[in-house]
């Protein structure tokens, strides 16, 4: 696409108003050097089919093929198009596409790769109707002497028409090829500034659409009664007439999954679904707890080298099971009758969704319609599409539309999990000298079927690592080593099949990151230095010091704090950015045990500052929102949130089950600094201040008690509630509500 | 089936549901009200959260039955209508400290939010850390920050 620094190809496409796009391209093997340059590389043959439309009322349509699920891609997308066309940011619509399996690789939203692949085919899409509006207005004026902004065009003398006035004027019978100029950083007048969200307005009032805020004629709730142990088989139902009979129940039938309810209301498919009498057949991890799955990965951990002759450090390090759940459950609609389906449900993989729901409802792909809705976060969950199955498979088999929902404790116990995981780091040293790092990462296997491996099949070839197994590929692609340690060694090892796992907001670099950072910690220690200064010296590149030296200097390290108060430092580097994270962690016992109902109230981290450089930030506001949500994820990965195996189940069913960090676990005092850059490219965000956020936490901990932990979270091995019954499986809706009124 | 008469965001309904079929429900599946969002189901999330005659109270947890003619209530979608303005002084609070990123949560969170102002200025205090920490409605994109600061932001301008 490039045919120099500033200057691409662009297409005017055939049509009956001015629709631009950019021209395809293709990547060079020599410049794919991490995880995100192979998803962009792939996502490029595709980009020229993404287009940015001119409409009659001079708004400008944009189809934007990724899932919106919080992270603000919708704003940042809408703020590159208003860049380059100079209209208001109000008047770009973006809507999210629905599955265009043409775009092979272009569709799938994840490894926060978004802005990174989008950014120059969005802009170029841009450049070329603003070129294209612009010589219509020529002709139109006679004059070439034209000013756009605001969405209008002017001439010297006062003259002025509206894009929406030359939609169809700009608008051309045939494809044509154009070469365009992108607008120069230093003229930027949107991108770089701070915007509020385009769809702020909407979820404030309660206007804001999710999959089950959508009406569908006919599709009325659904809900499934699960297994008391992942991944059970349905056997017979004792009751089923009784059910069928209850108040507002439609329909009870037994699918793949469980047996499904479909009633007037979600509160009395709750009520069916607790009442249903089934007998149910093992799951996949029967009888496994996580005292077992310990020993699988033990067994499975693969060897360190040698051992050195010269001083060391080892650390051993434990991440139990953790829930991706997002607050907007698993649930999709869906519609199949007359051999055509219609689906709506978030879906980060869409391509893979449509294609996958047409086998299994044995129907041409080309008849299966899949509609991506607003998602209510994902952090990896939504990069599959469990309910959409699920809701398609009981829409054929009842011939009725069906508003499928997972209930929150199905969410949490069947739904998918971060794979529990080790890590083993050794790191070498001699004097003042850092020799080698040895990392040993073994994790129950994580489930990447939702087109990453696809896509990693198809980029194969051009790859420099030959035929490794896509994990380990996947492993190596997304670690770059941001110390100068020496010697780097650093395998993955995954084990054990049955559980239904993902990603978590990243794939292993919270764990990885988290056990290299404690152990730079110990071997600081052991040379007497400075944690801040020995990671300063030894970082590579500047913008990795400046990152680290923010976070310093603003938190003031070093600062005197009462005993049982400590702070840590940390940093991370990933999807071309790097980021550094200070915290200081309170584990007083006054603090520690502070009261709280239902909950975990622990040691407090009472400031976090976080410093990130991601290159470009196309919208600084929602980077910092970003940040933010990580170092609340990294707060409860390190200290409270995480699911307990027990005889082939997760014992936790609830949000005062699973610990994710809660207003009384907030850090009063939280700071994000965004570093000033000199790039011309953005990296990408959606995970990268997670890892750095766990990693401080940890080492902060470690410092405030005196102690290196070695289990994540802390308190895993207390469990702080009663787990709720597996049979039924899904908690009575209480009746109390009134009670509660203050 | 029997019917049940309550007042929503203002206006009288009627609707024919069992008794015993929570409110949520009524809201979402019966009047297509779908401010209130669920979560969890078992007054947990704090997702749903709504008013009550002008008190945060959680529709997942409270029978249908529970309502009469006099109840009067209040969600995210009546919310600007009881400060007589197009938004809550509570939901710009939201706009100007950019506190969304999904927004599933987002409505529960400013009625609770609401709420908790009412009940402090009822004291005749300000608003403390205390306040802010027994907020439950969880957020799991950690929007935690940008609440706090538009709660103290809101109740220093009287909201």
């Amino acid at each position: 696409m490039t045919t120099s620094r500033r200057r691409f190809l662009g297409y005017v496409l055939a049509a009956p108003v001015l629709v631009a796009a950019a021209s395809p391209g293709e990547a060079q093997a020599a410049e794919l050097l991490d995880l995100n340059d192979i998803m962009t590389a792939a996502a490029l043959p595709t980009s020229g089919l993404i287009s940015v439309e001119i409409n009659a009322d001079g708004t400008v349509s944009f189809a934007l093929p990724r899932a919106e699920v919080g992270q603000g891609i919708t704003t940042s997308t809408a703020m590159l198009i208003a860049e380059e066309l100079a209209v208001p940011l109000h008047r770009v619509k973006i809507t999210l596409a629905d599955a265009r399996p043409e775009l092979l690789f272009n569709q799938m939203t994840g490894g926060s790769n978004t802005t990174i692949a989008t950014y120059t085919p969005i802009r170029v899409a841009a450049a070329v109707a603003r070129q294209r509006l612009l010589a219509a207005a020529a002709t139109e004026f006679g004059s070439s002497d034209l000013r756009l902004a605001d969405g209008v065009i002017s001439t010297r003398d006062g003259r002025r028409i509206g894009i929406g006035e030359l939609a169809t004027k700009a608008a051309s019978p045939r494809t044509l090829a154009v070469p365009v100029e992108l607008t120069a950083k230093d003229d930027f007048t949107v991108i770089g500034r701070p915007h509020g969200r385009i769809d702020a307005r909407d979820a404030v009032t309660g206007r804001k659409k999710f999959a089950m805020d959508v009406t569908v004629p006919g599709a009325k709730p659904a809900m499934v009664c699960r297994p008391p142990t992942i991944n059970g088989k349905p056997g017979t139902v004792a009751n089923l007439d009784e059910v069928r009979a209850m108040p507002g129940v439609t329909d009870v039938v037994t699918i793949s999954t469980g047996v499904a309810v479909r009633a007037d209301t979600f509160g009395q498919c709750i009520d069916a679904v607790r009442a249903l009498r089934v007998t149910w057949r093992p799951g996949t991890v029967e009888g496994k707890s996580d005292t077992t799955v310990l020993r699988e990965l033990a067994s499975a951990e693969l060897p360190l080298g040698p051992r050195p002759i010269t001083p060391y450090v080892e650390g051993r390090f434990t991440f139990h099971f953790r829930s991706n759940s997002a607050l907007e459950p698993n649930c999709a609609i869906a519609d199949v009758r007359g051999g055509r389906a219609e689906i709506w449900s978030a879906l980060k993989s869409p391509i893979v969704a449509r294609q996958t729901i047409a086998a299994r409802l044995g129907l041409p792909v080309s008849a299966v319609t899949v509609h991506v809705t607003e998602g209510g976060g994902s952090f990896g969950r939504k990069l599959f599409f469990d309910a959409a199955l699920e809701a398609a498979e009981l829409s054929q088999k009842l011939g009725k539309a069906v508003k499928l929902m997972w209930h929150r404790a199905d969410d949490s116990r069947q739904g998918r999990t971060h794979p529990m995981a080790t890590s083993r780091v050794r790191i070498a040293y001699a004097g003042n000298l850092v020799l080698g790092f040895e990392q040993r990462h073994t994790s129950v296997t994580t489930d990447l079927g939702h087109g990453l491996g696809e896509l990693f099949t198809a980029m194969a070839a051009k790859l420099p690592i030959g035929d490794k197994a896509f994990a380990q590929t996947f492993f190596q692609f997304s670690h770059t080593s941001p110390y100068d340690f020496g010697l780097h060694s650093r395998l993955l090892s995954e084990t054990g099949k049955g559980f239904n796992t993902g990603s978590m907001r990243n794939v292993y670099s919270p764990d990885t990151t988290c056990a290299r950072e404690l152990v730079v910690d110990q071997v600081a220690a052991r040379m007497s230095r400075d944690p801040y200064r020995f990671r300063h010296d030894l970082l590579r590149g500047d913008r990795s010091r400046a990152v680290l030296r923010a976070a310093a200097e603003a938190g003031g390290w070093g600062r005197a704090l009462p005993a049982g108060v400590a702070q840590g430092i940390a940093f991370h580097s990933e999807y071309k950015g790097v980021s550094a994270c200070l915290v200081e962690i309170d584990c007083r016992p006054e603090t520690v045990n502070r009261p709280i109902r239902d909950g975990v109230a622990g040691p407090r981290v009472t400031r976090a500052v976080f410093a990130v450089d991601v290159g470009l930030a196309v919208n600084p506001l929602g980077l910092e929102a970003q940040m933010m949500g990580c170092v609340m994820d990294g707060i409860a990965l390190a200290l409270t949130s995480s699911l307990h195996l027990r005889d082939g189940y997760f014992l936790e069913a609830s949000w005062d089950n699973y610990f994710y960090t809660r207003q009384w676990n907030t850090p009063p005092d939280l700071r994000i600094i965004i570093m000033p850059s000199d790039s011309d490219q953005p990296g990408g965000a959606g995970e990268l201040g997670v890892s750095a956020a766990m990693a401080a936490v940890a080492c902060a901990y470690g410092r405030a008690t005196g102690t290196m932990p070695t289990t994540f979270p802390i308190n895993h091995g207390t469990l702080s509630f009663v787990p709720k019954p597996t049979v039924p499986p899904i908690p009575a809706s209480p009746v109390d509500g009134l009670d509660h009124v203050r | 089936m029997p019917e049940h008469t309550f007042r929503v965001n203002g206006e009288q309904v009627t609707v024919d549901v069992d008794s015993d079929v929570r409110l949520l429900w009524v809201l979402r599946d019966i009047l297509g009200v779908t401010g209130p969002k669920y979560g969890c189901g078992i007054n947990v999330c704090k997702a749903c959260t709504s008013h009550l005659n002008g008190r945060a109270f959680n529709p997942c947890a409270v029978p249908v039955r529970d309502l009469g003619p006099g109840d009067e209530v209040t969600t995210i979608e009546g919310l600007a209508a009881t400060a007589g303005a197009d938004l809550h002084p509570m939901q710009q609070a939201w706009l100007d400290h950019d506190v969304v990123q999904c927004g599933y949560c987002q409505p529960g969170q400013i009625m609770a939010a609401v709420d908790l102002v009412r009940r402090v200025a009822a004291e005749g205090r300000e608003i403390t850390d205390a306040d802010l920490d027994g907020i439950r409605n969880i957020c799991r994109c950690g929007t935690y920050a940008r609440i706090r600061e538009a709660i103290r932001a809101a109740a220093a301008a009287g909201g």
